[in-house]
C-alpha cells in the first residue's frame, strides 16, 4: 500500500486548527505540497498545527512542516506545533536548526541573453587566440631544448624514441594501410565512372596518382595519427598531470619537455613520413587493383601510364609535408596534454580538443601548402 | 517493518570475494542491527572497501548470502533492486558527485527518478539537505569542481540523503580531511544519525571516528571478521588487532579511561 499523508484545516473555539495526518515523508511530498499550496491560510489569528496523527517524518516532511509553520508566521498568525511524537522531535529539531534556508534564485545563465550571446562570442574568439598565442610560445620552447639537445645529443632518450617511433609508426601500419588502400579503390571506381563518358578511362591512372601521391596519402595518414597518437599524447600526458607525475619530474630535476615532448615530437618526426610513403604505395595498389578489375587496365599497363603521370616530385610533394603535419600533431597533442588540471575530466575534454585542434591545424597547412607549391609551380 | 529478519539490517553469511586465485573474504559473517553505527576497519587490502561494495551490490561475491532490510541482495529482479536502493545512500569517497551538475542538481537526481515533485519543491529539499549537511546557502548552484574536497563530501552526503535512507553506507569519509574538518563531519554523522534513525555502515581508516562515533566494530583480518564493541577489540589478543588499537595512534585516539 502506498503511503498516505494529509493536512486538513478547521475552526475549533476562535482558532484555526491544522491537521496534519498520515506519513510525511519524501514519498508523499508531492501529494503533501498540492495539499498545502490548496489550504487557505489565515490571516493574523491562533493557529494550531497539531500533529498528533503524523505517524512517520522524514526530513522532507519535517520541512514541509516548517515551510507551512513559516508561512503561517509571515500572515501574522501565532502558530505553535503540537502534539509531535517525541521520536520525531531531534529531526525536526536539525531541520529547524540547520535546514532551514529559503533557496536561493538560480542566476540566469548570462548566455541566454543576446549581449551574453555576443560576449560569448567575443571570449571564444578571445580564447582561440590566446591558444594559438600559447602554442606559438610552446612550440618556442620545445624549439630551444631541441637545439639544447643538439648541442648535448647524450641526452637524448634514445629508448624512449624508439618506443615511440613503434607506438605511432610501426603499431599504425595495419590501419593506415587498410584506410589508404579503401581510399584507393574508391578513388579508382568512382574516377573511372566518371572518365569512362568520355572514354578516357585510361586518365583514371593520373587521377589516382596525382591525388594520392600529392594530397590524399599524406593528408590521410596524418588525420588518422591525429586520432590515434595525438589523443593518445594529450591521455597520457594529462593522465601523468593529473597524478602530479609532471610536478615530480620537475623537481627531480628532470625537465618535462626532454623527457615527454622530444621523444614523442622525434618519434612522430621520423615515422609520419614513412607512413606516407607507405600509405601512398598502399593507395595506389588499392587504385591498381580496381583499375585492373573493372577496367581491364593491366599492372604493366597501368605502371606505364603511372609512370607518364607522376614524377618524383610528385612524391616528394607530398612526403615533405609529412614532418610538418608530425611537428603539428605532437606538439598540438603534448601541449593540451600539459594543460591538463588536476581533475580526471579535464583529461578527457582536452583529448577531444588535442584531436580537433591538430587536424584542423593540419588541414590549414595543408591549404598554405597548396598556395606556396602554386606560386612555385610544382 | 514485518519483512525484517529480527532487528538486523543487514545479514551476511558465509560470503566469499575473491579476485582471481586472490581469495579477499573467505567464510565472512556480519550482522548489523537497526540504528547503529558499525565501523569496518582492516589493514590495507583487506577488502574494506570490497566489503561495502558487495552489500550494496556492485561487486558480485562468489558465493555466500546478503540480506539487506530482509531481501536478498544478490537474487533481486530490477524493480525490487530499485525498491530497495531507495533505502540506502552511499557516499563514495570523494563524493562522487556528477561534475557537470551543480550541488543542487546532484541532489535532486535521485528525487527526480523516482518521485514526481514540482521543481520548487525539488529546490527547496535541496537546500534542506545542504544546510542539514552544514554547507552554505551558496553552495547550491556551485559545481563539483568548485568546492574543497571536504565540502565535496558533504554535497556527496547531501546527495546520499536526498530520499532520507534507513542505511548510510561511508566509504572512509575522513580520509584527506583535515583534523577539525574530520572531527565535524563525525560529529555532523553522529548528528544525522541520532536525529533521521540512521543506520550507518562506516568503512574508515580513522582511529578517532571509531571512537567518536561507533557503537561497534568489525575488523577485517586473514580473510575473516571479528565483530565487537571498542571494548572487546582492545582486549583482544591478535597481533593485528593489538596492534592497531595499542599502536600509538590507536592510544591516542582513545578516550581518556579506556585502558
Amino acid at each position: 500500500m502506498a503511503p498516505a499523508a494529509s493536512i486538513l484545516a478547521s475552526e475549533e473555539g476562535g482558532a484555526t486548527v491544522f491537521r496534519a495526518e498520515g506519513e510525511w515523508l519524501v514519498v508523499t511530498a508531492a501529494e503533501l505540497d498540492r495539499r498545502l499550496h490548496d489550504l487557505r491560510m489565515p490571516q493574523d489569528r491562533q493557529v494550531t498545527v497539531d500533529l498528533t496523527g503524523v505517524n512517520r517524518l522524514d526530513s522532507t516532511g519535517a520541512w514541509l512542516l516548517l515551510r507551512t509553520e513559516h508561512e503561517l508566521a509571515a500572515r501574522g498568525n501565532q502558530v505553535a506545533l503540537e502534539n509531535l511524537q517525541p521520536r520525531f522531535a531531534p529531526l525536526l529539531e536539525q531541520v529547524r536548526a540547520r535546514g532551514i534556508s529559503e533557496p536561493l534564485p538560480h542566476p540566469v545563465p548570462p548566455h541566454h541573453t543576446f549581449v551574453g550571446f555576443l560576449a560569448r562570442i567575443g571570449m571564444i574568439t578571445l580564447l582561440l587566440l590566446n591558444r594559438v598565442y600559447d602554442i606559438l610560445g610552446f612550440t618556442g620552447l620545445v624549439t630551444v631544448t631541441l637545439l639544447r639537445l643538439l648541442r648535448q645529443p647524450r641526452r637524448l632518450r634514445l629508448v624512449a624514441t624508439l618506443v615511440q617511433m613503434e607506438r605511432v609508426g610501426l603499431d599504425a601500419m595495419p590501419i593506415v594501410g587498410l584506410l589508404s588502400f579503401l581510399i584507393g579503390v574508391v578513388m579508382a571506381y568512382q574516377g573511372a565512372d566518371q572518365l569512362r563518358r568520355f572514354g578516357a578511362e585510361i586518365y583514371t591512372v593520373n587521377l589516382l596518382g596525382i591525388s594520392i601521391l600529392r594530397e590524399l596519402g599524406v593528408l590521410l595518414s596524418a588525420i588518422i595519427i591525429a586520432g590515434r597518437s595525438g589523443s593518445a599524447f594529450t591521455a597520457q600526458i594529462g593522465t601523468m598531470q593529473v597524478n602530479e607525475e609532471i610536478d615530480a619530474l620537475r623537481t627531480l630535476g628532470l625537465d618535462p619537455v626532454e623527457v615527454l615532448v622530444l621523444p614523442r615530437l622525434l618519434g612522430l618526426g621520423l615515422t609520419l613520413p614513412l607512413l606516407v610513403f607507405y600509405a601512398d604505395f598502399m593507395g595506389i595498389l588499392g587504385g591498381a587493383l580496381m583499375s585492373w578489375l573493372v577496367l581491364d587496365i593491366n599492372i604493366p599497363n597501368f605502371l606505364t601510364q603511372l609512370q607518364s603521370a607522376v614524377t618524383t616530385t610528385t612524391l616528394w610533394v607530398g612526403v615533405v609535408k609529412a614532418p610538418f603535419f608530425a611537428a603539428i600533431i605532437a606538439l598540438v597533442g603534448c601541449y593540451e596534454g600539459l594543460n591538463v588540471t588536476r581533475s580526471a575530466e579535464s583529461v578527457g575534454r582536452l583529448t577531444t580538443q588535442s584531436v580537433v585542434e591538430s587536424i584542423f591545424f593540419v588541414i590549414v597547412t595543408d591549404a598554405a601548402f597548396s598556395i606556396v607549391f602554386s606560386m612555385l609551380k610544382v | 517493518m514485518a519483512e525484517e529478519s529480527g532487528d538486523f539490517v543487514i545479514r551476511v553469511r558465509n560470503l566469499v570475494n575473491a579476485f582471481g586465485s586472490q581469495v579477499i573474504h573467505d567464510g565472512v559473517d556480519l550482522d548489523v542491527k537497526r540504528g547503529e553505527v558499525i565501523g569496518i576497519v582492516g589493514g590495507s587490502g583487506t577488502g574494506k572497501s570490497v566489503m561495502l561494495r558487495t552489500v550494496v551490490g556492485l561487486n558480485r561475491p562468489v558465493s555466500g548470502s546478503i540480506e539487506v532490510l530482509g531481501r536478498d541482495v544478490l537474487h533481486l529482479n530490477d524493480e525490487e533492486r530499485h525498491k530497495l536502493e531507495a533505502h540506502w545512500g552511499v557516499l563514495f569517497q570523494d563524493g562522487a558527485l556528477f561534475s557537470s551538475l551543480t550541488v543542487a542538481q546532484n541532489i535532486e537526481v535521485p528525487l527526480k527518478e523516482d518521485l514526481k515533485l514540482p521543481q520548487r519543491l525539488m529546490a527547496e529539499i535541496a537546500a534542506t539537505k545542504i544546510g542539514m549537511v552544514g554547507l552554505p546557502a551558496e553552495a547550491a548552484d556551485k559545481f563539483p569542481a568548485q568546492l574543497s574536497g571536504g565540502m565535496r563530501k558533504r554535497a556527496g552526503l547531501a546527495r546520499a540523503l536526498a530520499l532520507d535512507p534507513d542505511i548510510l553506507f561511508l566509504d572512509e569519509p575522513t580520509a584527506g580531511l583535515d583534523p577539525i574538518a574530520a572531527a565535524a563531519f563525525d560529529q555532523l554523522i553522529k548528528d544525522l544519525q541520532s536525529s533521521l534513525g540512521l543506520t550507518v555502515f562506516l568503512v574508515t581508516h580513522d582511529l578517532d571516528s571509531l571512537f567518536a562515533i561507533c557503537d561497534r566494530v568489525a575488523v577485517l583480518v586473514d580473510k575473516q571478521i571479528r565483530v565487537g564493541t571498542l571494548e572487546e577489540h582492545l582486549r583482544d589478543d591478535h597481533p593485528w588487532i593489538h596492534s592497531y588499537f595499542h599502536g600509538p595512534r590507536g592510544r591516542a585516539a582513545q578516550p581518556a579511561g579506556t585502558h
